[in-house]
């Protein structure tokens, strides 16, 4: 505590504000500056690097200064920037910002920092509605995707994770009380179920459907393209810019239900509000990328140590760590092995995993089965 | 004021409260007490609005089912039995929440300085830089009275009195946090709001209280001045033991009152 004050006084010397005991806003803020600079470090780190020598910085150039005669970037480079990178750079972003998200505003809702949309099944029925959309578009659902068109799979998506949190509420909630064992235990059933459902599904499958299928089952950038940016992108940046609004009532939820609505929060509509925006930020996330798993625990979790858990600057604070995490993981992926590639889940899960259970270790209570 | 007119709590079959009309006038400190399972906490939920119940229940005048979860945050406040935390917040961002409705009642530019004057209230002051969760029950039961004063900080707002609703706000304090606690809640009404107080110490009841309801098995038993309800003909009945209101042990036997104390 003493740390944290002489922190704050510093920060607060920087900003010329004053600070007040246990006031972490300031810091907040600081932080918040500094994860855009991170983020946008990433991005162009992530724009210049991967398995061909193409030089981002000449197209960046050309982008800023217009294409002078003789000295423009190639036009293979161009190619491999504008359509193959920027893209997958974008969807980085808009991925790793809505995991990272769904999973705070999730651990608020649920009031626990375990939740997290990949652990206990949103992600699955995401998934689910995905692949029931590749494999049965050409038959069973064939109207959906003749009247939908390229937005029939992220709607889908998002249809199956709606289905899967509100299962979960349901169950996990008993008169304003959710038991965060029921909750974990009724997930990972779900999870399964869905599962199971899409295991089906894949079965019936043919070749070309199976192509499509496999990045599922990992998850990856890999498919980015302009088009799936357009169906996916409008779905994310409305989800997120709606949670700015649900911080101060997620604030409340931390004292419980019924003094949130004490406190003058309209609950049952900040709950509502809080699920529709992660299920449709986690099934167009899914539509695009798979499963990529414990992003949503990861970054919020890390977040709170350093910032504290304070919505406001929460939210914001973990769509940013989250895009840029997500960036960097991807640039891992791309370089290890190239000209080969590493599903990012891989590297998610081999990092989210071992860090899932230093938090359970650290603070069994929090389970408390 | 708070008008209760034949409210019933039911819990799956069980009924819980029955039939009670209950009124806490703005200005008075009135206090449920009885037995444990008499309904106490759950009659106070229902003038909260936290449960469902049957009969009508009126905010100044207004009816409580009809107004917006704001609108009753404007007028009163409620102090739970006990809050438990899943982040790890610090007492200050605990207190503040309590201004998050906006309508404190404070003066312009007193708002910033709410937080840290209603801990010095509650007795906590150089608290607020503290982690909540790693503070003691009592401490923590002081922080959460804390957010419920900013909440209404003024007892009148635009001529409406205002109210706090305190379920055993003593349980888990000491002799001196309990008098500061009661004293409190005693200021409040001074100044023109409500308070209505589940209470089980009945010495603390005879001191603060101007009503006392009395709960037994879900029913609104006596309800009056202290002087008139905590007699023995009507505890008797009610916590089933005998006893004897203003009795003194025998000579020589140690025995406090919180009436021979003060902060």
């Amino acid at each position: 505590m003493a740390n944290q004050s002489i922190a704050g006084a510093g920060v607060a010397g920087l900003f010329g504000g004053r600070v007040q005991d246990g006031d972490r806003a300031v810091r907040a803020r600081l932080v918040l500056v500094l994860l855009v600079v991170v983020l946008a470090a990433a991005m162009l780190f992530s724009l210049t690097s991967g398995a061909s020598d193409a030089s981002a910085f000449a197209v960046i150039r050309d982008w800023i200064f217009g294409a002078a005669p003789g000295d423009a970037a190639d036009a293979r480079a161009r190619i491999i920037v504008q359509d193959i990178r920027l893209p997958r750079v974008l969807m980085g972003v808009l991925v790793g910002a809505a995991l990272a998200v769904s999973g705070a505003v999730m651990q608020g809702l649920f009031r626990n920092p375990l939740a997290d949309p990949g652990l206990i099944g949103i992600s699955a029925g995401a998934g689910l509605g995905a692949v029931s959309v590749i494999v049965l578009g050409a038959t069973a659902l064939a109207p959906l995707v003749m009247l939908l068109g390229t937005m029939a799979l992220p709607l889908a998506a998002f249809v199956g994770g709606l289905c899967a949190t509100l299962i979960l509420y349901g169950i996990a909630t008993r008169q304003g009380r959710t038991s965060v064992a029921t909750m974990l235990l009724a997930g990972i059933a779900l999870a399964a179920l869905a599962m199971a459902l899409t295991g089906v599904l894949v079965y019936m499958a043919d070749d070309r459907q199976l192509r499509d299928l496999t990045f599922w089952q990992l998850g990856s950038l890999a498919g980015a393209t302009w088009q799936k940016i357009g169906t996916a992108g409008p779905v994310i940046v409305a989800a997120l810019a709606a949670t700015p609004f649900l911080a101060g009532g997620l604030n409340a939820l931390a004292l419980g239900e019924a003094t949130a609505g004490h406190l003058g929060i309209p609950v049952q509509r900040l709950k509502y509000t809080a699920i529709v925006s992660v299920s449709a930020a986690v099934g167009a996330a899914v539509a695009v990328s798979g499963g990529i798993g414990f992003v949503g625990i990861v970054v919020p979790h890390v977040l709170r140590l350093a910032i504290g858990p304070d919505n406001r600057y929460l939210l914001p604070a973990s769509g940013l760590l989250g895009a840029a995490l997500l960036l960097l993981a991807d640039a891992l992926c791309r370089t290890v092995v190239a000209p080969a590639e590493l599903p990012i889940g891989i590297v998610t899960a081999a990092v989210g995993g071992p860090f899932f259970l230093w938090i359970l270790l650290r603070k069994r209570g929090i389970v408390d089965l | 004021m708070i008008e209760a007119r034949g409210v019933s709590v039911s819990m799956g079959r069980r009924r819980i409260v029955a039939g009670v009309d209950f009124v806490a006038r703005p200005g008075e400190v009135t206090a449920i007490v009885g037995p444990n399972g008499s309904g106490k906490t759950t009659l106070l939920k229902a003038l909260t609005g936290e449960l469902a119940c049957e009969g009508r229940i009126r905010l100044n005048g207004r009816d409580l089912s009809a107004m917006k979860p704001a609108e009753a945050a404007g007028l009163r406040a409620v102090l739970p039995q006990a809050t438990s935390l899943a982040f790890p917040f610090t007492v200050r961002e605990i207190v503040r929440l309590g201004l998050l409705g906006g309508r404190t009642g404070a003066l312009a530019g007193e708002s910033e300085r709410l937080p840290e004057r209603a801990l010095a209230r509650v007795d906590l002051d150089g608290f607020a830089g503290r982690f909540y969760q790693e503070l003691s029950g009592g401490e923590q039961q002081r922080v959460q009275l804390a957010r419920v004063l900013c909440q209404v900080w003024a007892p009148v707002l635009e001529g409406a009195p205002r109210y706090l609703l305190l379920d055993e706000p003593v349980s888990s304090l000491d002799i001196r946090h309990q008098l500061a606690v009661m004293d409190i809640a005693r200021d409040f009404a001074r100044r023109g709001g409500g308070v209505v107080a589940v209470l089980h110490d009945l010495n603390l009841t005879a001191m603060y209280a101007d009503q006392v309801a009395v709960m037994h098995r879900g029913r609104l038993t006596a309800y009056g001045a202290p002087a008139a309800v905590l007699v023995d003909s009507v505890l008797e009945r009610v916590f089933d033991c005998r006893l004897r209101v203003g009795a003194l042990p025998p000579a020589g036997a140690p025995f406090f009152l919180p009436q021979s104390a003060s902060v």
